[in-house]
């Protein structure tokens, strides 16, 4: 039996070599897949109720997010649901007011109004009161077309 | 030659070693300052105009009314009618859809005008429902007219130019003519 002598010559050390390539890979996802956050954190607690009819809106649809539920701060805010625009509690009687800026705020040629969604994210156990009267607003300045945020409908009945 | 061979000392490479950190640094940057865009999702509701008494057009015919109530307690009513949630759509459909027979029911498609009315103290999340089912009523109504599945009909893209023409087909048809009446205060 010919006996070969064991040579340890190779590298002990994992290559790193390709890490950055790796990391990149990993950041270009992170680039191209999300959105830089533009809402502050949530003011208010929901739970989407479920539906059937689900539309998905058109990504290039100028949009407006109204929350309404029950405040996570309840210490400061109380249990009653209350309105959250533009990361701040509100009252209905403002909404005319923060849709009148953000309108002024969008680029030219997509301000009309019947392209402008708003989209209603309402806890599901909130009173329909609420919701009513920030509707009540919406019709004030014309932004009519809504979308209650739901999600599809899953347990059977 | 052949083989390694490296004579020379000094390596003339770009020393390349930190580009992972500056990589990391980036990432953990994306990481914490953006976020997965979320895909709005919702079932879609023209609100009607602002009018001085939101009551049905005199004009409407109270025989191609169809008037839906959810009350306080999360109870529907429907024509007069105390209904559970799961029948209000085959009873609005048949509304819809009787196209004069029976004259109880609307005269066509085109003329129902169906009238929902949620009180103040009603839970969103029934509220959501009374609308989806009539939502569901039209819906089945105008993929019938289509001779589709509603599944397929509710994949349709109105933003393709042969799927629009389809949609405003139906629409033509069989219109939408939902109303969210003023709540009872």
């Amino acid at each position: 039996m010919a006996r070969f002598k064991k040579r340890i010559a190779t590298s002990q050390e994992i290559p790193t070599s390709a890490m950055p390539d790796i990391i990149f890979i990993l950041l270009f996802f992170f680039m191209v897949a999300t959105t830089v956050r533009e809402e502050k954190e949530d003011l208010v607690d929901f739970s989407k109720p479920e539906a059937t009819q689900i539309h998905e809106l058109n990504k290039s649809l100028t949009r407006f997010h109204i929350y309404i539920g029950p405040p996570k701060d309840s210490d400061k805010y109380g249990s009653a649901p209350r309105i959250q625009m533009n990361g701040a509690l509100v009252s209905p009687s403002q909404i005319p007011q923060i849709i009148n800026t953000n309108i002024e705020n969008l680029k030219q040629g997509s301000k009309s109004k019947s392209k402008i969604h708003i989209v209603l994210t309402v806890d599901e156990n909130a009173k329909e009161g609420i919701v009513t009267d920030v509707e009540e607003q919406l019709k004030l300045v014309r932004t009519r077309n809504i979308v209650y945020s739901a999600t599809q409908y899953t347990t059977g009945q | 030659m052949f083989g390694k061979e490296k004579t020379r000392k000094d390596n003339p490479e770009v020393n390349s070693s930190s580009m992972a950190d500056i990589a990391f640094l980036m990432l953990v940057f994306f990481l914490v300052a953006t976020q997965i865009p979320v895909i709005d999702q919702g079932v879609k509701f023209l609100l009607p105009k602002k009018l001085e008494d939101n009551k049905p057009p005199v004009d409407v015919d109270p025989r191609n009314l169809f008037k839906v109530m959810v009350n306080s307690g999360n109870k529907l009513l429907v024509e007069d009618e105390r209904l559970e949630f799961d029948q209000l759509k085959e009873k609005a459909k048949i509304f819809i859809n009787n196209r004069g027979r029976d004259p109880e029911q609307s005269d066509s498609p085109k003329k129902a005008v169906i009238s929902l009315r949620v009180d103040r103290g009603t839970t969103h999340k029934y509220a959501i429902r009374a609308l989806d089912e009539l939502k569901a009523a039209y819906h089945e109504l105008q993929a019938e007219y289509l001779n589709m599945s509603l599944e397929e009909f509710l994949l349709l893209d109105e933003s393709d130019p042969l799927d629009s023409k389809l949609i405003r087909k139906a629409k033509d048809a069989i219109p939408m003519r939902l109303s969210k009446a003023e709540p009872t205060r």
